[in-house]
């Protein structure tokens, strides 16, 4: 069999879409499918596709076991946060104006609160332990009396850590906390039961999960009742908490990805297991190689390591026949390392060492024997060219060596 | 990071890559190390300079991105047969235009340039008197 070069690594950037949803989009585009705009409500290409687009809220809800009257279509878990956080935020603000959240948010979420820190809310933010978790003492003890909202996501998108969204949501519930919890990366992935967990509002990706880009939704929760206050205004769409004209293909490819991962879940999760083992086991063979974040709450699909005395983005370009992400300062505009791999504890060297790779629906197991050579090959080489692997082997401790900084 | 075809010869076929023997006590022997790990690139370049004060070998290893290893790939080759003054004039600038270093990368070539300036001022320091 023959590998087609470059692999791809990289399924917690995004999927590419399962041909069986492409297909399921092509019905929804031409004249000769269903285009109409879903709320024209004067003729059949209306109806068509408003009923299409009620039949995929029911697709994403069944996956998720919640009331499709819940699910608010959106351009993505980007907005999805946006409109979670400064919803809320805005609503409850006569209540309190504080909130909680994690270092090792996504951006869409930090981002978000920096905002709303200049709005006048009072955001703290929870620092996790060294294996990437978010402890439950750690998060009660920052709760205060104007606490309104809390966000912490499912799955780490750096390191595939998962949290305990159901003790934190049980605390939030208590405490009368609006509780947000971003999925973009759990969605498909794991089992997500909203009857059970006290989450109050959940963002999804559909690009994640094998489904088109610019396409997502936000769970709000009916009972108990979470109001939000609307981001984007005109027309009125989905309840008045989100206007804009329905992507019909989009929300049907979304909503058909959705179902395929309801059907599949399982298996890709043992599929996918078996080959982080594969990688892991792979990766033991070469020394001073750490995995950032736990692996005991861990996703499968997203391994992240460091491979320390060889540098990210050297390391990057002899791996361009596999596609990677990096925590490397290099590989980024900002020439910042990782802040996700700086909030567990690790140090610049190993933050600018750090790969992640994601496994996916579309991984075999000769992508990942292949990826693993390649990797055990050139790091042989690079370390053979690295000063610090030379320092390491003489038995130099670099951290007490005094560096010529520039 | 879109590199020029230079730098993706000099990261792929690296020259020069090693260390001399007893580079302590030769007193032939220069020896630079520039940079720091937190900072993501470090460098270690060496000379070999003859009783003339002309450099007749030189060796590089390097920790850091695919600029600094082509920077201080390029320094090795460029140093081999100058004297030690000729090799002080080189500046950064000759580096990173011809490997036609982005923007941001530029930090590899100043890197390049202290490290000789390093190995030269070792090798000096070595022969005082």
């Amino acid at each position: 069999m023959t590998i087609k070069l470059p692999i791809y690594f990289d399924y917690a950037a995004t999927t590419p879409v399962d041909p069986r949803v492409a297909k399921k989009m092509m019905e929804y585009l031409t004249l000769d499918g269903y285009f109409g705009n879903p709320a024209s409500r004067s003729h059949p290409f209306g109806w068509d596709a408003e009923a299409a687009v009620e039949e995929a809220r029911k697709q994403v809800a069944d996956l998720l076991h919640c009331d499709p009257r819940e699910i608010v279509w959106t351009s993505g878990a980007t907005e999805s946060d946006n409109l979670a956080l400064k919803g809320a935020a805005h609503f409850y603000q006569r209540k309190g104006k504080h909130i909680i959240t994690a270092k090792t948010e996504h951006k869409a979420v930090l981002d978000t609160c920096r905002q709303l820190e200049r709005e006048g809310f009072d955001v703290t933010y929870l620092a996790p332990d060294e294996e990437g978790m978010i402890t439950l003492e750690n998060f009660t003890s920052a709760i205060r009396e104007d606490t309104i909202l809390a966000s912490i996501m499912q799955i780490n998108n750096e390191l595939g850590v998962i949290q305990d969204i159901a003790a934190i949501g049980r605390i939030c519930r208590d405490r009368g906390i609006v509780f947000h919890v971003d999925a973009a990366q759990s969605l498909g992935k794991i089992d997500i039961d909203l009857q059970t967990l006290n989450v109050d509002l959940m963002s999804f990706s559909s690009h994640k999960i094998y489904g088109p880009k610019g396409m997502g939704a936000l769970f709000v929760r009916r009972k108990p009742r979470v109001r939000l206050e609307a981001q984007i205004h005109g027309g009125g769409h989905e309840r008045g908490l989100r206007s804009g004209t329905l992507p019909t293909h989009q929300i049907v490819g979304f909503a058909e990805a959705c179902r395929l991962a309801k059907m599949e879940m399982a298996g890709d999760h043992q599929r996918i297991s078996t080959l982080q083992k594969r990688l892991l086991d792979g990766l033991k063979s070469i020394e001073e190689v750490h995995i950032n974040g736990s692996l005991t709450h861990h996703y499968p699909g997203i391994t992240n390591f460091s491979i320390n005395y060889v540098e990210g983005e050297s390391l990057i370009m002899a791996l361009k026949d596999i596609a990677v992400s990096s925590g490397s300062a290099c590989t980024s505009a900002s020439l910042e390392p990782s802040y996700v791999l700086k909030a567990i504890g690790r140090n610049d060297e190993l933050a600018h060492s750090s790969l992640r790779f994601s496994i996916g629906r579309f991984t075999t197991e000769a992508d990942v024997d292949y990826a693993i050579a390649l990797i055990q090959k050139n790091v042989h080489r690079l370390r053979e060219m690295s000063p610090l692997w030379e320092m390491y082997k003489e038995g130099v401790d670099l951290e007490s060596y005094t560096w010529v900084q520039h | 990071m879109a590199y020029s075809n230079k730098v993706i010869d000099h990261y792929e076929n690296p020259r020069n890559v090693g260390s001399f023997e007893n580079a302590n006590t030769d007193s032939h022997v220069g020896t630079g190390m520039v940079g720091a790990p937190a900072c993501g690139d470090v460098m270690k370049l060496q000379i070999k300079v003859d009783d003339e004060g002309r450099i007749v070998d030189s060796k590089f290893k390097t920790y850091g991105c695919g600029s600094a290893i082509a920077s201080s790939s390029l320094a090795t080759e460029w140093l081999k047969g100058r004297t030690l003054e000729e090799a002080s004039a080189l500046k950064n600038t000759d580096i990173s235009e011809y490997l036609s270093l982005p923007p941001v990368k530029i930090h590899c070539s100043i890197l390049a340039e202290d490290a000789i300036k390093a190995a030269i001022a070792d090798y000096k320091k070595k022969n005082e008197k």
